[in-house]
């Protein structure tokens, strides 16, 4: 089954004084997540992430099209009984302290009293959140409201879990902790949506990613083939800063850094160019097959025109 | 009665108790105390009077005040702070929402008024130096005045729906003053003719009608209090409120959360 | 049916539902507290506690009680009270609040000071009321006007009346017909033709409903006084000529030579009474006539009529 089916949906805002100017802040979606594995939304801020996430939570009316969520509507209430939600810089009730929180979500969640403290107490010890007991929430740093976000999303045991912006706000040790979370939560068996404008983690992170531009779904595709080896290329680094001729004579792309070369070939000329080190006696450091980063992915799916971009992301995404 | 209403319910009094809602019975104290003494100082004859008067009206005033600000408060700042965002994430309806805040903030607005309502006694007390049976009556007024809140709370949570936090302030405490002179609104309307008496006639049983609901000067000359008043100003207030959070309900399953 | 429809339409019920509940119990609280409007109103009837307590908002407050006022009245009116005893200080409260309220000042002229059931029944504060509007506002002859009114209609001072019309015409941009009112009252003052002018007067410089209708029961009230005696008068002649009274007035108006026999502002004829007094047909048609009623005759509540 289908984690979640985005069927068409649309949204349109009506702005202008008069509400005549339609802006166009999602057009049709159409999106299949599959179970058990981490997805990664990409875009550039504006993109439509986050007007996503929020009508597929319920907060925002979609102009057209449906989902489904684990199967059933996504308007179904139950269904947020089994999934958990972390929006972008997410800020809560002052007064209370992180266990008063999750206790109420607790409650609103359904989840049974005899077992709320000690998931409470789970859960923060996970997302690294102790000592805090008795501290109000208004006294929280940015990164703790963070993981506050994460532990009040993960509290109830959800199937599916979205997460908007996981990692704003918190420093390097923090991301590497979240994203050690997000990998727990894959080996448990949960779904991961997450949405993001850092690649980094996505390329580290992903299964499958989709890439959305000024609305617009630009690509859609498992990280490993959107980066994989495009054109038979390698890379080849020796020490040194000489250029042998014969490598150069094969029309390589060689850069000098310091005291190692860096050369791109062409696969088939992978074993000329190490003949070549050797009988000039250079010491060989690397030979690595060039993968397209999900970066240059991204920034080329940016710029196609939309009309092509659209067919391709429907083409490479849909699944039987 | 539906868990999630009750949660919503008890969150909203813990979130107004810690936003230290409660002092305003600190200033409530001073002032009722304040009074019983310059009065039983002065000794005119109208002690038993002036405290019944100025305290059911202190009473009635601040639980408006605090009604209004904490009411809009309620959806409009979670709105703002997106703390709305995870909790509407979970199995919990918009209407529920909107029904658990009322009780949270109603429930908020009868403690306050239970503490003040020993105030008044006490100062009453220190004045009269003992209770008459008449006394009595000043607990229907109490009543009456926890109704009055009733219905300023609905309204409160129907200008949050869907207005910014000023606004519905602004609309709370003008139906709040119109609402006092609803008796003259509707005289008003008596006057009228054609067109601009139905309009102002349906104005004036639109506005929530506080003078019924006012009964703080036949109190303080001790009159009686018919129940059948009592009856009808309870049912008046509940579908009073009944319809305002309907509005709210309508309002708030429809809209759009940025 | 999805649960949002199912909320829709609960809630698009309960709305409907508490609505009309609200508007049927209003209405039937509106049963159960009738008096306590007015009495709460009055429970401060000091103006300067009011004054106090309006926060500056003194124009709108005299608004509000001036209102309150014309409500009070008309309600008991209709309703055929005898007694209008929160009218003084309703009007004193209005004046107080504002003190250039010059319709209060009328309202006052014409129903503080008649007795009940056809005002309150206390010219002297009728009379305080105009002299405090005199003072605040000495540029109006209309207020001299009212004044003279009630010393003329309910006091019978004719001399003090003509004072006052004397000295509020010499107020500038007094209506000149005040002249004519001080030399009216002071040499025919009892006369049905001076009693005309001023009703006619009051009637003419008045926008309020219920000052005019006062205004137009009071002249056809003299009208009927009037003719009463007039006809009284004839049928003295002719009872001195003959020796006995006429058998009808149709007999009578032969005599006189009259084209037809009398009829009333309503247009239906007098009569003559066995004792040869002259009577109205209808005499509850014309509150305030004082001649053409029988013996014993006891005057109902006056009731405004609407046409003039």
């Amino acid at each position: 089954m289908a984690a979640i089916e985005i069927l068409g949906l649309e949204k349109t805002y009506k702005v202008g004084f008069w509400r005549k100017r339609p802006k166009r802040a999602l057009l049709p979606l159409h999106l299949t997540v599959e179970e058990g594995e981490i997805f990664g939304f990409l875009g550039p801020n504006g993109a439509g992430k986050t007007t996503t996430l929020k009508m597929l939570m319920g907060l925002v009316f979609p102009t057209a099209g449906t989902a489904r969520i684990l199967g059933r509507e996504w308007t179904d209430p139950e269904v947020k009984a089994q999934i958990g939600f972390l929006p972008e810089q997410p800020y809560f009730y002052d007064y209370l302290t992180a266990h008063e929180l999750l206790d109420y979500y607790g409650q609103l969640s359904g989840v049974p009293a005899r077992d709320r403290k000690h998931r409470i107490n789970e859960v923060l010890a996970r997302v690294g959140l102790t000592d805090i007991k008795g501290l109000q929430l208004r006294k929280f740093s940015k990164g703790m409201l963070q993981r506050v976000g994460i532990a009040q999303a993960i509290l109830h045991d959800p199937k599916l879990v979205f997460f908007d912006e996981p990692m704003s706000g918190l420093d390097p040790l923090g991301r590497r902790e979240v994203r050690d979370l997000m990998e727990q939560l894959k080996h448990e068996g949960k779904t991961v949506f997450f949405s993001t404008h850092i690649l980094f983690d996505a390329e580290a992170l992903c299964d499958r990613v989709a890439i959305i531009h000024q609305g617009e779904l630009r690509g859609v595709g498992a990280v490993e083939e959107l980066t994989a080896s495009v054109q038979g290329k390698v890379e080849v680094v020796w020490q040194g800063t000489q250029v042998p001729s014969s490598i150069k004579a094969l029309g390589a792309e060689c850069h000098v850094t310091g005291d190692t070369v860096r050369a791109v070939l062409d696969e088939k000329q992978q074993d000329a160019a190490i003949d070549a080190l050797r009988r000039e006696r250079i010491r060989l450091i690397a030979i690595t097959p060039l993968r397209t980063s999900l970066e240059a992915y991204f920034v080329e799916k940016l710029q196609r025109s939309e009309t092509t971009a659209s067919t391709v992301g429907t083409a490479v995404g849909t699944k039987a | 009665m539906n868990a999630r209403i009750v949660h919503i319910a008890s969150n909203t009094f813990r979130e107004a108790v810690r936003d230290r809602v409660l002092y305003n019975l600190i200033a409530f104290a001073l002032l009722l105390s304040g009074a019983a003494i310059l009065v039983g100082q002065i000794s005119i004859d109208i002690e038993r009077l002036v405290v019944i008067n100025l305290g059911l009206t202190a009473v009635s005033l601040f639980g408006v005040v605090i009604a209004i600000f904490i009411g809009i408060g309620l959806v409009s700042k979670e709105i703002e702070k997106r703390t709305l965002y995870t909790v509407l994430s979970r199995p919990v309806r918009r209407w529920e929402f909107i029904v658990g805040k009322f009780f949270g903030l109603a429930g908020t607005l009868a403690v306050n008024t239970f503490f003040m309502a020993i105030g008044v006694f006490g100062a009453l007390l220190y004045v009269a130096h003992k209770f008459s049976a008449a006394d009595a009556t000043i607990l229907v007024a109490l009543y009456f005045i926890i109704l009055e809140f009733l219905i300023i709370c609905s309204l409160a949570l129907l200008f949050s729906s869907f207005s910014t936090p000023l606004l519905s302030a602004v609309f709370a405490f003008a139906l709040f003053v119109i609402g006092s002179f609803a008796d003259d609104l509707r005289g008003f309307a008596a006057l009228t003719h054609g067109v601009t008496r139905l309009l102002t006639m349906a104005a004036a049983y639109l506005v929530p009608n506080f003078s019924t609901l006012n009964v703080i000067s036949a109190v303080a000359h001790q009159q009686p209090l018919g129940s059948q008043l009592v009856l009808h100003n309870t049912l008046y207030a509940l579908f009073y409120s009944a319809m305002a959070l309907s509005g709210a309900v309508l309002i708030f399953e429809r809209r759009n959360l940025k | 049916m999805t649960t949002a429809q199912r909320t829709t339409i609960t809630a698009s019920v309960c709305l409907v539902v508490s609505l009309t509940a609200c508007v049927l119990l209003l209405r039937h609280l509106d049963q159960i507290r009738p008096k306590a409007t007015i009495e709460d109103v009055l429970y401060i009837s000091s103006p300067k506690v009011i004054h106090d307590a309006s926060l500056g908002f003194d124009g709108l407050m005299a608004c509000l009680y001036w209102t309150r006022t014309v409500q009070y009245f008309g309600h008991r009116h209709y309703n055929l009270e005898d007694s209008y005893n929160e009218l003084a200080p309703l009007l004193e409260i209005t004046t107080t609040l504002d003190p250039h309220m010059l319709p209060a000042y009328q309202f006052g002229a014409s129903f503080l000071a008649p007795k009940p059931p056809g005002g309150a029944g206390q010219p002297d504060r009728a009379i305080r009321l105009m002299e405090y509007g005199i003072a605040h506002n000495p540029d109006d002859w209309q207020l001299y006007y009212n004044l003279a009114f009630v010393y003329y209609t309910e006091l019978k001072d004719y001399k003090k009346a003509s004072e006052i019309f004397d000295r509020g015409s010499r107020v500038p941009n007094a209506h000149p017909f005040m002249k004519v009112m001080a030399a009216q009252t002071a040499e025919h003052a009892g006369d049905y033709s001076t009693a005309r002018m001023l009703w006619t007067a009051t009637y003419q410089t008045s926008n309020q409903a219920d000052i005019r209708q006062n205004a137009v029961e009071h002249l056809r009230a003299i009208k009927v006084d009037e003719d009463a005696t007039n006809l009284q008068a004839a049928v003295a002649r002719f009872g001195e000529r003959t020796g006995h009274l006429p058998s009808s007035l149709s007999e009578l108006a032969g005599v006189e030579h009259w084209p037809s026999i009398p009829v009333d502002p309503n247009g239906v004829r007098y009569k003559l009474s066995p004792e040869g007094r002259v009577l109205v047909e209808n005499p509850d048609d014309f509150p305030f006539i004082t001649k053409g009623v029988p013996p014993g005759y006891k005057a109902p509540p006056p009731r405004f009529h609407s046409q003039n």
